[in-house]
């Protein structure tokens, strides 16, 4: 073998597609892989699809009872607020697969692949993307089975999901920030709860801020999560939405002006 | 294509402001087409190497060149030419072996086309046809090694890292592997390999290079490392450690450098073997110290290590096998 100075082997030929629509293929796989991952670890799924299911009984049938809501039926209140609620847990998710992905070695690995750098992250946050479309309509069918009636109409209710969608994707870069700066996905997990409770739970996902004690009010009103509960809840129910879409936009995109960098930055140095 | 399939050159790699110096002026020329040892115990800077030359990691300074290609340069360009396996280049727990070759492939670049019956080889050539489909959280240590290895040969790359590729490894399934590394030099593709098995670098590596806290501290083929040692290596064993102390004292100057104790065993290297033992027992036996086990045997690349750095590499490597235990003292650096 000593006489042989050049590898017989020949590369495997690639081929001459451009690199952007090569990147827009690396960000499928990417998410492909990630939506695996939810389909086939039980936890994951339950995490997903069962838990808001169950917040939807809880608050429907055990606490709804005692929740006083301006008007109407709490249910038509309630459920534009789990649907808020769930797309923001989910991007928990993203935190904990980014910091276990780090953990086992696989960043490392695509970090030596010729694919898109922006791949990785890219892919994390469309996968939470579709993972929120199918939870946005899991809840809306067992929503409407336990009384929910949106009046908004169709348009309106897409222009709702659309708000959410477009939020919770940009919150869940700020998550996978977390996931890469955490040294394991025990504690980007320990980390990102006490990030999502005080802007799901103190906010008008599951009560009315008006019913809250007045030094919290100003917090629960002004926070984007609110700012969005009501916009969608707006639409869904086809009552005035005032600014708060407009509002809930500019947070949505004044959140991944910052975070994206965030998290884009902490990749390079990560791994 | 350059007469090198790697030429790093003066790298210096440092952690934390400077304070750590992981690889500090260290220079290898990898020939195409052979395999290349690095050898070193954990923390000697080999996994700081293959992160460098495969572009996860940039030098601090120095100038690394893979297949003729700058790595800060072109670093999308050398990983067109490059795999990537070992302890620390994982698979996806997820996924089935087919699934993360058909990821990796198209992460590659490779068409659909060209991915799934490239994919299909791998595992048959690997033995893992039977476990294809099945998610690799299901598959054993060996297992999950050659997929790791598959994986990084998806694209037929000419250059091959292998970053400590059998550690924690039982030995069945080391044989396995080393066969496969074989496998892929006789079809021409060069190799660097890093362990700190000084017996995987003896059967694989043409050439070696041995790092210690992040320098080179010999260079050559094993036979020429073995040789620069001594010829011989003179093992007496005593009935007890008082004993063998007495008798290394007493036979210290047999040997050109100083003896090594451990327990009742004394291990000298020396130049002429017959004569050297002869002498020995002759001395031990005027002070009337017995005798329990001689022999005289070729020195072996533990001696060789012993010798240069003044330490055992697996003793320093004890706790190397633990899956983990090496990447998070490796997080600690970035």
């Amino acid at each position: 073998m000593s006489s042989v100075t050049t590898p017989t082997t020949t590369m495997v030929t690639r081929s001459s597609r451009s690199s952007l629509r090569w990147a827009v293929s690396d960000v499928l796989t990417m998410a492909r892989r990630n939506l695996l991952a939810i389909v086939r670890i039980p936890t994951a799924l339950v995490f997903t699809i069962i838990q808001p299911i169950m917040f939807v009984l809880l608050f429907r049938y055990v606490f709804g009872g005692v929740i006083k809501v301006p008007d109407g039926a709490y249910v038509n209140f309630l459920i534009p607020g789990i649907l808020v609620q769930t797309t923001i847990f989910g991007a928990v998710g993203t935190a904990i697969g980014l910091a276990e992905d780090l953990q086992r070695g696989l960043i490392e690995r695509f970090r030596a692949l010729p694919m898109a750098r922006m791949a990785v992250l890219a892919g994390r946050t469309v996968s939470d993307l579709v993972r929120n479309v199918v939870v946005l309509i899991v809840i809306t069918v067992v929503g409407i089975a336990v009384g929910f009636r949106p009046h908004g109409g169709v348009p309106d209710y897409i222009a709702g999901c659309l708000i959410m969608l477009l939020f919770a994707y940009c919150v869940s870069w700020g998550f996978a920030f977390i996931g890469l700066a955490a040294p394991n996905s025990e504690t980007a997990q320990a980390i990102s709860f006490p990030v999502i409770f005080p802007i799901t739970f103190a906010s008008a996902i599951f009560v009315p801020v008006s019913s809250m004690p007045g030094w919290l009010q100003p917090f629960a009103y002004h926070q984007p999560v609110s700012e969005v509960a009501d916009a969608v809840r707006a639409l869904m129910l086809g009552t005035p939405v005032g600014d708060s879409v407009w509002t809930s936009i500019v947070w949505s995109l004044g959140a991944i002006a910052v975070l994206g960098p965030l998290a884009t930055a902490r990749y390079r140095r990560a791994a | 294509m350059s007469e090198f399939a790697v030429e790093a050159l003066n790298i210096v790699r440092t952690f934390k402001d400077g304070e750590v110096r992981a690889l500090d002026d260290v220079t290898l020329r990898v020939p195409q087409g052979e395999v290349f040892g690095l050898l070193g115990p954990n923390g000697s800077g080999k996994t700081t190497m293959v992160r460098i030359l495969s572009t996860i990691l940039t030098p601090t300074s120095g100038v690394a060149l893979v297949n003729g290609i700058d790595v800060v340069k072109h670093p999308n360009r050398v990983r067109r030419s490059i795999g990537l396996a070992g302890q620390y280049a994982t698979v996806d727990e997820n996924l089935t072996g087919f699934e993360n070759l058909r990821m990796i492939g198209s992460l590659n670049h490779l068409e659909k086309s060209v991915v799934v019956p490239r994919s299909r080889e791998l595992l048959e050539q690997f033995g893992l046809s039977d476990a294809a489909s099945r998610t690799t959280k299901t598959y054993s240590g060996g297992m999950r090694r050659r997929l790791d290895l598959a994986a990084a040969l998806v694209a037929k790359p000419p250059l091959l890292f292998l970053d400590e590729p059998t550690t924690g490894l039982d030995p069945q399934s080391r044989q396995d592997l080393w066969a496969i590394i074989e496998g892929l030099v006789e079809e021409g593709t060069t190799v660097l390999l890093t362990t700190q098995y000084l017996e995987e670098a003896d059967r694989l590596a043409k050439q070696l290079v041995v790092l210690d806290h992040g320098k080179i501290i010999a260079e050559g083929t094993s036979q020429e490392l073995k040789t620069q040692l001594g010829n011989t290596v003179l093992v007496l064993t005593f009935t007890t450690s008082a004993d063998a102390e007495r008798g290394a004292a007493l036979i210290r100057d047999v040997a050109a450098k100083p003896a090594n104790v451990d327990g009742t065993v004394v291990e000298l290297t020396v130049a002429k073997g017959p004569a050297a033992a002869a002498e020995a027992i002759r001395r031990l036996d005027v002070e009337k110290i017995t005798i329990a086990g001689l022999i005289l045997r070729e020195p072996s690349l533990d001696d060789v290590f012993l010798d240069l750095t003044g330490h055992k590499a697996e003793d320093v490597t004890s706790d190397a096998g633990a899956p983990g235990v090496g990447r998070a003292a490796q997080k600690v650096g970035p």
